[in-house]
């Protein structure tokens, strides 16, 4: 390894705080700062000015698909599904489709279980995120970056 | 023509949570794509789903063109009592569509 030049390391020096600052960032910063503007704004226009926390929730997407046409997603929620205790809502979100809303499912104590399974279309690698609403007015996000080889077929860029 | 496929099952515990599968057949055009002259086709999507039990509902979906051509969507409820699982899909354009199946509860 040769001398750095002052430059170079400064970069490194930045990005290493950068990336300090991000893996420092979920539990107190909303997840959509991190997202693009649409996604951002149609997820605030769901919690409002609430904190968004991450876990309870899970997303399943396959890391990679060849095809994204037909996505298969499952979300989960951990919760007892009670009376007092239940899952309003779950969101989810995409950040590169020309929309950034994918679907809202309305749940209730009748459920039993919070696990949905669907399929979505995927318009580029991106990064997908499940918002689940509890009863008790709190959030939770989980989210799954996707690599998606051949996107679902859109003639227009978003 | 739009066909809808579903899955519950005829037998099942009181106060047990079963799954519920569905499928319909709908091409879900998103409405950001052109056909060959260029010209936009129109969006044309199934964008709610809802399914009550006895009457009373107890999942809906909102849809978006995000989702897959012929939804295929699966969620859980709690089997309270016999009788009838209406499940409804709403589209863009046309007639809803309504699947029921007989639940008994023992």
């Amino acid at each position: 390894m040769g001398e750095r030049g002052p430059t170079e390391s400064s970069t490194r020096r930045h990005f290493l705080a950068a990336a300090g600052a991000v893996a420092l960032a979920p539990i107190f910063v909303r997840p959509a700062r991190a997202t693009p503007d649409t996604m951002a704004a149609a997820i605030r226009e769901v919690v409002g000015e609430a904190p968004v926390r991450e876990g309870k929730i899970t997303l399943e997407l396959p890391p990679l698909v060849e095809n994204g046409n037909a996505v298969p997603m499952t979300v989960t929620v951990d919760s007892p599904m009670t009376a007092a205790e239940h899952v309003k809502r779950i969101h989810v979100f995409n950040e590169k489709n020309p929309q950034p809303n994918i679907a809202t499912f309305h749940l209730g104590p009748r459920a039993g279980k919070a696990k949905i399974s669907t399929r979505v279309r995927l318009a580029d690698s991106q990064k997908v995120i499940a918002i689940a609403e509890l009863s008790d007015g709190s959030f939770w996000s989980a989210n799954a970056d996707m690599i998606v080889t051949l996107a679902a077929c859109l003639e227009e860029s978003p | 023509m739009t066909q809808a496929l579903v899955n519950v099952p005829a037998k099942a515990k009181r106060g047990e949570a079963i799954e519920i599968k569905t499928l319909i057949s709908h091409p879900m055009e998103t409405g950001y794509r052109h056909d060959t002259n260029g010209a936009a086709i129109p969006r044309d999507i199934i964008h709610t789903f809802v399914a009550r039990y006895n009457g009373e509902e107890v999942f809906r979906a909102d849809l978006h063109p995000a989702i897959a051509a012929n939804p295929f969507i699966t969620f859980f409820t709690v089997a309270t009592e016999s009788g009838v699982i209406e499940l409804t899909w709403t589209l863009d354009h046309g007639e809803p569509v309504t699947q029921k199946a007989n639940i008994i509860v023992e």
